[in-house]
């Protein structure tokens, strides 16, 4: 999934070699299958949670939105969504760079566990975290129950997504480049600020947003670790989920609105990057 | 002239051989940016410090975030022996909730994979009018909170006062706080995971083959089963099982429409929340260990089909 991101560009060049036919009867047919499929799957519940939360009008929306206690969880989860987002910038390039051109004993353990918190279900990847970060920390490190508990766990889901767009594009990478670039004398930082980072960009730029909304979004790994603390430890995903319980589903839909705006906005943020990906490609 | 640039090259290989002095290029001399580090090839297969380094945090922090804590797990799994793992096992509610939770991925896989197939090809070898929307949107469940996922289809299909909820009770078929809940959000989730992997696939080995086989006879179904489909067939396998980690793992969907009726709507993730908050830590990790055991085998054979991807 993540991989397809990245290879987007790649595969806008040889477009050509096949240019996409009309629609014919079957096809036709599968389209409208699979459209009334989706819309009854996807679109129409989306739909509904932006007609409910529409309902009471623009007054009640907001007035729900800047509840004290909702406005916290999303100021919450957003300022730590950018923050991990922060980190993977660096530490998913980093990783991806050590992946790609280093060579030592054990690398494909390393992939696998890469890719471990994508396959991880979330209630169990929250476990993992609480075995080494809390009360019984053999570490002595007690994270449960505080604010650091999201960042952790926010780490750990998004872990794969900027290290698995950056990849592919660091493969590609030609050598001559970096090479001719050294030989005129260019530092090894030189060369990596001016030769490889431009291109690693709009990769490390995908990876990001969707490791944003991937920690926007995030709501199993929090559960047993994070305690749900309002004011303190509550994002947005468990908000909703209260309003749920309490059959509220106004204000549920009001906040899931913010939600989905947030995850619109990067899908729309991603498509950019993913254009001016293929035109340069 | 022309005798003038062959000294110049005859001056760089002399240079690139001998000496730290530097480069000439264009009768420019290019000091070496590290004295003694000038062979560019060389350099590269050259372990540096910073190679180290960068090593070992990127391994520190994965030891940190990922290696320790999941191995913890395990061995908490194992703290008493086995009886964990076999408590768990001749409990019929908690056989019940696995059951339920690969019957609904299995179902949830099958869906996904029929439909991917389908949306990819649509995607990639028509043309229609809103392709590109239709492209975007198929994205959409990927950054969907999972909460929002649950809440979205309790609105729609919610016995109560849902849109078509209420009508389908009526009919007798309740979907919500219900199995068929669950397989639709476990569907929901994972919807674009096998799409995602075949449309690059299939854009890149074009139609080319297709319509040879079309113009020499070959129907519909011919085409794809002989030429199409052995083309995407690890992309197809990657994208099932992905798919099927993401389907067996579904938490925060199937936990609001479930409603967690014991050994009835109760899935795997919803037993390790609720033996964890219920104090029996043992039958959490025990669940916790199987979940990972499956999440762990995904992963393993989605590396082992990566490298022959490639090499084709």
């Amino acid at each position: 999934m993540v991989l397809a991101v990245a290879s987007e560009g790649r595969a806008g060049r040889t477009k050509r070699l096949g240019r996409p036919g009309h629609l014919t009867k079957v096809s036709g047919l599968g389209l409208g299958v699979s459209l009334i499929w989706f819309s009854l799957l996807v679109l129409i519940p989306l739909a509904a949670v932006v007609t409910t939360a529409a309902e009471g009008g623009w007054d009640a929306f907001w007035h729900t939105i800047t509840n004290e206690q909702t406005f916290a969880a999303i100021k919450l989860t957003v300022s730590q969504a950018f923050l991990v987002t922060g980190v993977n910038i660096v530490m998913g390039t980093l990783i991806a760079w050590v992946l790609v051109r280093d060579s030592f004993f054990g690398k494909r353990v390393v992939e696998v566990l890469i890719d471990l918190p994508f396959a991880l279900p979330t209630i169990v990847a929250g476990l993992v975290l609480l075995s080494l970060y809390g009360p019984k920390s053999p570490l002595g490190i007690d994270i449960a129950n505080k604010p650091s508990a999201v960042t952790v766990a926010f780490l750990f889901v998004t872990l794969p997504f900027v290290v698995r767009t950056v990849q592919p594009v660091l493969e590609e990478l030609e050598g001559d480049v970096e090479e001719a670039a050294a030989s005129l004398g260019a530092s090894r930082f030189t060369t990596f600020r001016r030769i490889i980072l431009p291109s690693l960009i709009p990769a490390i730029a995908a990876g990001a947003a969707l490791s944003f909304a991937r920690a926007v979004s995030e709501y199993g790994s929090l559960v047993l670790l994070s305690g749900n603390l309002p004011f303190k430890t509550e994002v947005t995903s468990v908000r909703v989920l209260s309003s749920v319980e309490n059959n509220n589903t106004e204000a549920a839909a009001a906040v899931a609105t913010v939600l989905l705006v947030i995850s619109l906005a990067v899908i729309v943020i991603l498509d950019i990057v993913q254009r001016r990906m293929s035109r340069r490609g | 002239m022309d005798e003038e640039t062959y000294e110049d090259d005859a001056q760089r290989d002399l240079d690139r051989e001998h000496g730290p002095e530097g480069v000439r290029l264009a009768g420019v001399l290019y000091e070496p940016a590290e004295p003694g580090e000038r062979a560019p090839r060389r350099r590269r297969k050259k372990k540096t410090r910073a190679t180290y380094l960068f090593r070992f945090i990127a391994l520190a922090y994965l030891f940190f975030l990922v290696a320790w804590p999941v191995s913890l797990v395990v061995k908490n799994t194992f703290a008493n022996g086995l009886s964990d793992l076999t408590d768990l096992l001749s409990d019929p509610d908690a056989i019940k909730a696995l059951k339920l939770t690969i019957v609904v991925a299995i179902i949830a896989v099958i869906v996904n994979t029929i439909f991917g197939v389908g949306m990819a090809l649509l995607l990639v070898r028509y043309q229609f009018p809103g392709k590109r929307l239709l492209s975007a949107l198929i994205d959409v469940p990927l950054s969907v909170s999972p909460i929002v996922v649950g809440l979205a289809l309790v609105l729609v299909y919610g016995g109560r006062d849902g849109w078509f909820g209420v009508w389908l009770e009526d009919h007798g078929f309740q979907v919500i706080f219900a199995t068929p809940g669950i397989v639709l959000a476990t569907i929901f989730v994972a919807l674009p995971l096998v799409i995602r992997e075949l449309v690059p696939v299939l854009e890149e080995i074009g139609i080319e083959q297709e319509l040879a086989a079309r113009s020499l006879g070959a129907n519909a179904v011919q085409t794809f089963r002989r030429i199409t489909l052995p083309g995407i067939k690890w992309a197809l396998i990657y994208g099932v099982v992905l798919s099927l980690a993401r389907s067996l793992g579904e938490f925060g969907a199937v936990k609001v429409v479930s409603g967690n009726v014991l050994g009835q709507t109760r899935t795997a993730t919803l037993m390790v929340e609720e033996k964890y908050l219920n104090f029996d830590k043992g039958g959490a990790y025990a669940t916790s260990f199987l979940l990972v055991l499956v999440a762990v085998s995904c992963i393993v054979v989605v590396s082992l089909i990566r490298p022959k991807e490639k090499r084709k």
